[in-house]
């Protein structure tokens, strides 16, 4: 029911970051949408891509700390107001969010998307879903990209 | 219990005394004879050999110290003469200078004897196939359990250090018994065999015997487990004999001397009183039976404790801990007295790898103390609160532990240098 996500450690240092997007630009993995938190000392880059498992293999087996984690991606329209709509039946759910960010796709010109890690995704999807707003599971992305 | 040399190793302390007594005379006066240094300093200090009759009398004699070995190199303190001198090695000279130590023939002999009671103490009998990976040649640690392997009568398998792949092939292939290496080397042994999907439970591997570098009893567990045996504990130094100095026994409860040809004193460091069992001082170490290269009173540098307590095995040889430091590895961080071995423990304690770095350095006038760690993939998470739960809680515990603060950064894995040798755990910026 929830959209997979790489979270790759990443240290801050010059040619870290670079290292694991060679890794990924090597194996023909495009995409979609790309995330990173930075600390003083290191950051995780949050990215999705169509071939999660291949993508999670490559980077393991380079020696890279990397995991999939379920997100939730909602679906909303590319007009003001949209995501402001979203996180208000997120906020009266009270749902929290450990992070936020959004990318959209050609072809779906009329939408915009959004990755949310919330603190309960289950919970996020069931309020969101009640609210008539459309959440994305792996395969509706894989069918999109 | 099964012992190489059940009557020496089991003596009653009046016998081990009284051999001490002869040997302990006889060494002073093959060194008075025969190294200059010695005699100087002996007839500085108003001491003639006849003066040194007990191992009481042990205190009236000088120190040696490392330095006084690289003043004299390479021969100075050879009390044989070269026609009899059958081997050299040498200390690798990661600290300084390189020494050079030579052996007899006897010297050989009575090597091989302490390494093949060390491999008798953790099981080993003639049948084993004995994997030494550590680096032969000028390192005393390949040659020293190889001879002890040969003296025991055991199949000696001379891999040597290096090319991880095929210690493992060879292991699986041959069908090795007892492993010989540095820990550190054993640990990534152990990430190669899981790395390469290699059940260790299959192996006939069943014990390790680990020196040549520091090591906790944490890595001893996290060895144990991942090569599936039971890791050993051996300590010994190029300037005494090499390995086999002293070993331990299936108790695993500290490292027995032997006593028939080393005295072991701890001394405090700073005065030179003898500390009482238990009470941790430098390990001086006197050689009572070696014929080309017997040292008087050398100063280790290495910090322990001893016991006299009787051991379940049966042998009465006096334990020695597992050094705790080195007088010379203690940081002195903001007037703090620290040891790597410290910082180890709290790492694998709170389950973290066994692969950091610590790096001291001065901004102004204020040292600091970083913790380089690598990450593992069971600590990550998605989100950087969690990361950095990780790092407050183990600088939490680090200040708990060392009562300083340090800095504690998780890396990459790979990132910190893997080494078959020794490992470069500590990186002193401040000396310059």
């Amino acid at each position: 029911m929830f959209m997979k996500q790489l979270s790759v450690f990443v240290e801050n240092k010059q040619g870290a970051l670079a290292k694991v997007m060679a890794l990924l630009s090597d194996n023909g993995i495009n995409m979609r949408a790309v995330s990173i938190a930075d600390t003083q000392d290191f950051g995780i880059l949050r990215v999705i891509v169509k071939e999660v498992d291949k993508a999670k293999d490559i980077l393991k087996s380079n020696n890279v700390i990397v995991s999939v984690t379920e997100v939730v991606g909602v679906e909303l329209a590319d007009t003001p107001g949209a995501l402001s709509k979203v996180m208000a039946v997120l906020d009266e759910g009270n749902i929290n969010l450990e992070y936020v960010y959004a990318f959209v796709t050609p072809g779906k010109a009329e939408s915009a998307y959004m990755v949310v890690r919330a603190g309960d995704n289950a919970k996020a999807t069931a309020v969101l879903n009640a609210a008539g707003i459309h959440t994305l599971t792996q395969e509706d992305l894989e069918a999109m990209l | 219990m099964a012992y190489f040399q059940k009557e020496i190793e089991t003596a009653s302390r009046e016998q081990i005394t009284e051999w001490q007594n002869q040997r302990l005379a006889a060494t002073v006066k093959r060194v008075y004879d025969n190294v200059p240094l010695y005699r100087e300093r002996m007839d500085a200090a108003g001491v003639k050999p006849e003066d040194i009759k007990t191992i009481e009398d042990l205190t009236k004699l000088p120190y040696t110290s490392k330095q006084d070995l690289r003043d004299t190199y390479p021969y100075g303190m050879f009390a044989a003469p070269m026609e009899d001198v059958v081997r050299l090695h040498a200390s690798s000279g990661t600290t300084g200078k390189q020494i050079v130590v030579g052996y007899t023939r006897h010297d050989l002999d009575v090597w091989g004897e302490i390494c093949a009671r060390q491999l008798v103490a953790v099981g080993a009998t003639k049948k084993d196939k004995i994997h030494v990976s550590y680096g032969y040649g000028l390192f005393t640690g390949g040659l020293g359990l190889h001879g002890g392997a040969e003296k025991l009568g055991c199949v000696s398998i001379p891999v040597s250090s290096g090319n991880t792949e095929r210690q493992l092939t060879i292991m699986e292939d041959f069908g090795s018994d007892v492993l010989c290496c540095t820990p550190s080397y054993a640990m990534y042994l152990g990430e190669s065999a899981e790395k390469k999907g290699l059940d260790t439970s299959k192996l006939p591997l069943r014990a390790g015997i680990f020196g040549a570098e520091p090591w906790t009893e944490e890595m001893r567990q996290s060895i144990e487990k991942s090569l599936n045996i039971k890791a050993y504990d051996i300590y010994g130094l190029t300037e005494i004999m090499g390995p086999g100095v002293s070993y331990e026994c299936e108790c695993q409860q500290g490292m027995h001397v032997n006593e028939d040809h080393f005295i072991i004193e701890i001394i405090n460091p700073e005065t030179g009183e003898h500390m009482p069992d238990g009470e941790k001082g430098e390990i001086v170490f006197s050689c009572i039976t070696k014929e080309a290269f017997p040292l008087l009173r050398f100063r280790t540098k290495d910090i322990g404790t001893v016991t006299h307590e009787k051991c379940a095995c049966g042998r009465t040889f006096v334990r020695m801990s597992k050094p705790m430091g080195r007088t010379d590895d203690m940081l002195i961080i903001r007037g703090v007295n620290v040891f790597p071995s410290q910082i180890e423990t709290v790492l694998l304690q709170m389950d973290q790898s066994p692969n950091y770095q610590i790096i001291v350095d001065r901004v102004g006038v204020l040292d600091t103390l970083e913790v380089q760690v690598e990450l593992t993939e069971d600590k990550f998470s998605d989100t950087v609160a969690e990361i950095a739960k990780v790092e407050k809680d183990l600088t939490e515990k680090l200040k708990s532990l060392l009562g300083i603060a340090a800095k504690v950064k998780l890396v990459a894995p790979g990132t910190i240098a893997r080494s078959e040798g020794k490992a470069k755990r500590v990186i002193d910026k401040r000396k310059k």
